[in-house]
């Protein structure tokens, strides 16, 4: 992990054939920073839900400029993720974590993807401004990443 | 390899549909077509092989939440074998191998539908 902390940014058109590129940077940033194989797993489809949302939900069919910043920021201590649209916004406590044994005895459909984020990562914050800008913020701690370093070790020695 | 690619093997009454490459957002509609299209001809009695599979996201996994209701009314199921571990990972945070059989080969699925 760098000393100093050390920001990537990404600004993109927010279309579903961008996720595999935002993927592809996520996952070679935390690659870099020393995630191991199933971490880099969990930030990129935590990434790639958030995303995915943005581009089915923040902008209406007018709107010209359809933009979409994936910014990661990364100190000692964690790796964050800032996924930032400037479309219409949403209200946050009106975000429902489905119970998934509730959702799966009913065969939902949709909605998965915020329970996947909120499971993938440490931390999730909103922060809405419609039409000024929404971020979604999320965060994964090095000494999750630490602890998983040992037990991939273990495996590889077995 | 091709963004995603799904190719269908029919066999007697079975289907096996063999995924390759990242089901997301922008590939899932590809699946849910092929599944349509199966409902579309009568067959329900569906193998997904996830072997070529590298990736796969919420929009994927909601593409069989969006038809097993309607298979297994018409007396069909969806077994899914050959997953890689990290695919495992996606499916079984959610919870649903409580929901779908998912077995470690092929040959196995359709040994599930025969029994």
């Amino acid at each position: 992990m760098p000393k100093v902390e050390q920001e990537y940014q990404l600004r993109i058109p927010s279309q579903t054939d961008n996720l595999e590129l935002i993927r592809g940077f996520i996952s070679k940033v935390a690659e870099k920073v020393g995630f191991n194989e199933a971490d880099i797993g969990k930030i990129e489809l935590a990434c790639d839900e958030a995303c995915a949302n943005v581009i089915k939900h923040a902008y209406s069919a007018f709107i010209k400029d359809k933009s979409l910043d994936v910014a990661i920021k990364i100190n000692y201590q964690k790796f964050t993720i800032v996924v930032t649209d400037h479309g219409k916004g949403f209200d946050p406590a009106s975000i429902k974590i489905p119970d998934m044994k509730e959702y799966l005895a009913e065969l939902k459909v949709g909605g998965l993807g915020i329970y996947l984020m909120k499971t993938l990562m440490d931390e999730v914050d909103y922060l809405i401004e419609p039409g000024v800008r929404n971020q979604v913020k999320m965060v994964k701690y090095f000494i999750n990443k630490n602890s998983s370093k040992v037990v991939k070790s273990e495996k590889d020695h077995s | 390899m091709e963004k995603f690619v799904v190719q269908r093997i029919d066999k007697n009454d079975l289907s096996t549909l063999c995924l390759g490459g990242f089901l997301d957002a922008h590939t899932a509609p590809n699946l849910e077509e092929a599944i349509q299209k199966l409902l579309d001809e009568g067959r329900f009695k569906i193998i997904v092989n996830f072997k070529d599979l590298t990736y796969i996201s919420s929009a994927g996994l909601g593409v069989f939440m969006g038809f097993i209701e309607e298979i297994r009314t018409k007396g069909g199921d969806i077994k899914m074998s050959n997953m890689t571990s990290k695919i495992f990972r996606v499916f079984d945070l959610l919870g649903f191998p409580t929901l779908y059989e998912i077995v470690d080969d092929e040959s196995e699925a359709i040994s599930r539908f025969k029994g």
